[in-house]
């Protein structure tokens, strides 16, 4: 019988023992084949139909000429023929439209065998009978939505990555800044100034390359919003305002993803999981924003530190356990965590039956203006407030001048301990309604908070009140530590 | 093989070639140096348009026959490089393998698939292999390799 070499081509040869070239027997291209494959067993999926016949994109050639020009299979082997194995390469998007757009989870490539080094991260998984290799790859399948990575989504996102979920997007258009060190644990203090998303891919991709990291650095918005969650199979909140939480939940709702819920304030934080196919979501819990203002975000309330570390696990925790399909989800619960008692209490929530979005009476069919619904004034329009203001600069001259203004700080006295203006007087914004006797109507006043956001509603409070000549420090004590006085601390 | 790593601008060469294609499928080969031991990640160091010789539905297939690949192959090699794996583009579908691309794949190439979407293409692409039990592809991370920035210059 002759003897006949047969070509590998390069993406085979790890089945034929890493070999280039294998010498087999055969009387015609079919019986060299066949002889191959018995050789080398693994070539025979990648070769053959089940039914043992040459695979459509597997062209063979015998001394450069393709065998479907000779005598196909039963073409003659002399000896010294060269057999060469040439795939063609074929592919497509699927043929219905939509057919895989989204896929459903059960359709959606998984990672395939796990190379040693992954066995090795995720055995702590593997040993769980309730993850496993299988629960492994559903992780790896899967794609999550963090929104903020802020002080709930660095967690987060930190475990989500460390546990093997396949893809991470991020919404962030901030950058780092110091006083998001003391909680954000995402970022290093060479992070500064750097933007939020070009630290945070590069901190998770250095815990786990194996997770992609896609950013979305925009603001979530209407417009967006749908077409930013849609990839996703569960979208995390980590806002830390109104407009966006309720836009979030809203957008959740209509692509009917689930959303894993957490807040914080000061000492507390509550989690959830919104799901409106099997629960309440989020308008059900509260169908109307608080007034502006009412609720001060941390930056003007403060937070302990480890407080969103808790909460953001807890996300983290419930994201895992939805995609894995384990566990009791908190699902029409409100977990209460309250870290000064260090007490966990649970709230059950039922689904609105007249919920504007996710009831059978629905009535909001898309997604809507959401400053608008919280009362909040379109971002930038600076004089939106209706108050009069005062820069730092001009604040500078007129303190020099003969006839300087009065000056009253509206923050806390934590915050006064931080930095203040001499000679202002400190009444807190809560206080001032009582304490308006101390201000004389004779002098005109200047108001000063952190930001500048506080104060303009003191302004307006006065003003109501009968004050003429009062207006608000724009951009507050920071604006003023940043162009005037660099030797106060801003925070 | 743990993923690959390719250059921006010849990832940014797929996409305006996929874009070009568009509302057709795009199709070419990815080029390696030819080493002898695998990188980890693979590198990509260039890649090569292929024409689409699908006979029909070329918005929805794409076909590289084998003759080509074989030249393909034998000018990389002259090149010292090698055919590492291919790219196509999924006009207006995401980029993420179809059915038919598993059941027509080869174990060991990497495939990079880019989604255009009216036109446009559209982040991220996709990478995957097949797992060698032609069971599934699975995703494979990408990374994209930018020119390192000239020290000193201004931002």
């Amino acid at each position: 019988m002759p003897s006949t070499k047969v070509k590998v081509p390069t993406p085979l040869r790890a089945f034929a023992g890493g070999r280039a070239e294998v010498e087999v027997e055969g009387r015609t291209v079919g019986e060299a084949v066949q002889a191959l494959v018995r050789a080398h067993p693994g070539l025979g999926r990648h070769l053959l139909t089940p039914e043992g016949n040459l695979r459509s994109f597997v062209s063979v050639f015998v001394n450069e000429r393709d065998i479907r020009a000779l005598a196909r299979d039963a073409t003659e082997l002399k000896p010294g023929d060269v057999v060469s194995i040439v795939p063609a390469i074929a592919g497509g998007a699927p043929s219905s439209p939509g057919a895989s757009l989204p896929m459903a989870r059960a359709d959606r490539p998984k990672a395939g065998a796990f190379t040693g080094e992954e066995l090795r991260r995720y055995s702590r998984h593997l040993l769980l009978p309730e993850v496993g290799v299988a629960g492994q790859k559903r992780l790896a399948a899967a794609k999550v939505l963090v929104v903020g990575t802020g002080g709930l989504g660095a967690p987060t996102a930190l475990y989500l990555a460390a546990a093997g979920v396949g893809e991470i997007g991020l919404v962030d258009f901030d950058r780092v800044e110091l006083s998001n060190l003391q909680r954000q644990v995402l970022f290093a203090t060479a992070d500064v100034g750097r933007p939020k998303l070009d630290a945070a891919r590069a901190r998770l991709q250095g815990l786990n390359p194996g997770v992609r990291v896609v950013a979305h650095e925009e603001r979530l918005e209407a417009a967006n919003a749908l077409e930013t969650l849609r990839p996703y199979d569960v979208v995390v909140d980590g806002t830390d305002n109104f407009p966006t939480r309720y836009l979030v939940n809203d957008a959740s709702v209509l692509l009917g993803k689930p959303n894993v819920y957490g807040s914080i304030y000061r000492f507390e934080g509550q989690v959830s999981v919104f799901d409106a196919k099997r629960g309440p979501c989020y308008r059900c819990l509260y169908p109307e924003p608080p007034p502006p203002d009412l609720v001060p975000s941390c930056a003007e309330a403060g937070v302990l530190g480890v407080l969103p570390g808790v909460v953001g696990v807890l996300q983290a925790t419930e994201t895992v356990k939805l995609l894995l399909g384990i566990g009791e989800p908190l699902i029409g619960r409100l977990v209460l965590y309250d870290a000064l008692g260090m007490t966990f209490r649970e709230l059950t929530l039922e689904k609105n039956p007249t919920c504007v979005l996710c009831s059978a009476h629905a009535t909001q069919k898309g997604l809507i203006d959401y400053p608008a619904f919280c009362g909040v004034p379109a971002a930038s329009s600076a004089p939106a407030r209706g108050v009069p203001e005062i820069t730092p600069e001009e604040l500078r001259g007129e303190l020099a001048s003969s006839d300087p203004p009065l000056l009253v700080d509206v923050r806390e006295p934590e915050e006064r301990a931080i930095s203040l203006l001499e000679g202002s007087l400190p009444i807190p914004k809560g206080e001032l309604p009582e304490r308006v006797d101390e201000l004389t109507r004779a002098r005109s006043i200047v108001v000063y908070c952190r930001s500048g956001g506080r104060s303009a509603d003191a302004v307006r409070t006065l003003l109501d009140l009968g004050f003429t000549h009062v207006r608000n420090l724009k951009g507050g004590i920071n604006a003023w530590a940043e162009r005037i006085d660099p030797s106060l601390p801003t925070y | 093989m743990t993923g690959v790593s390719i250059p921006e601008a010849v990832l940014g060469s797929i996409r305006a070639a996929a874009q070009a294609a568009y509302p057709d499928e795009c199709c070419g080969l990815l080029l390696s140096p030819e080493r002898g031991d695998p990188t980890d990640p693979r590198e990509v160091v260039a890649v090569a348009a292929a024409e689409n010789r699908a006979e029909e539905g070329k918005r929805r297939r794409f076909v590289i026959p084998a003759p080509e690949l074989k030249a393909a192959e034998e000018r990389a090699a002259r090149d010292g490089r090698v055919v590492s794996g291919f790219y196509h583009s999924h006009p207006d579908h995401p980029a993420r393998p179809s059915e038919f691309d598993r059941d027509h794949a080869w174990p060991w190439y990497t495939y990079l698939v880019v989604s255009v979407r009216d036109g446009r293409a559209i982040d991220p692409v996709g990478a995957f292999e097949l797992d060698p039990e032609r069971r599934e592809f699975f995703e494979v991370p990408l990374s994209v390799r930018r020119p390192p920035e000239v020290p000193g210059r201004p931002s």
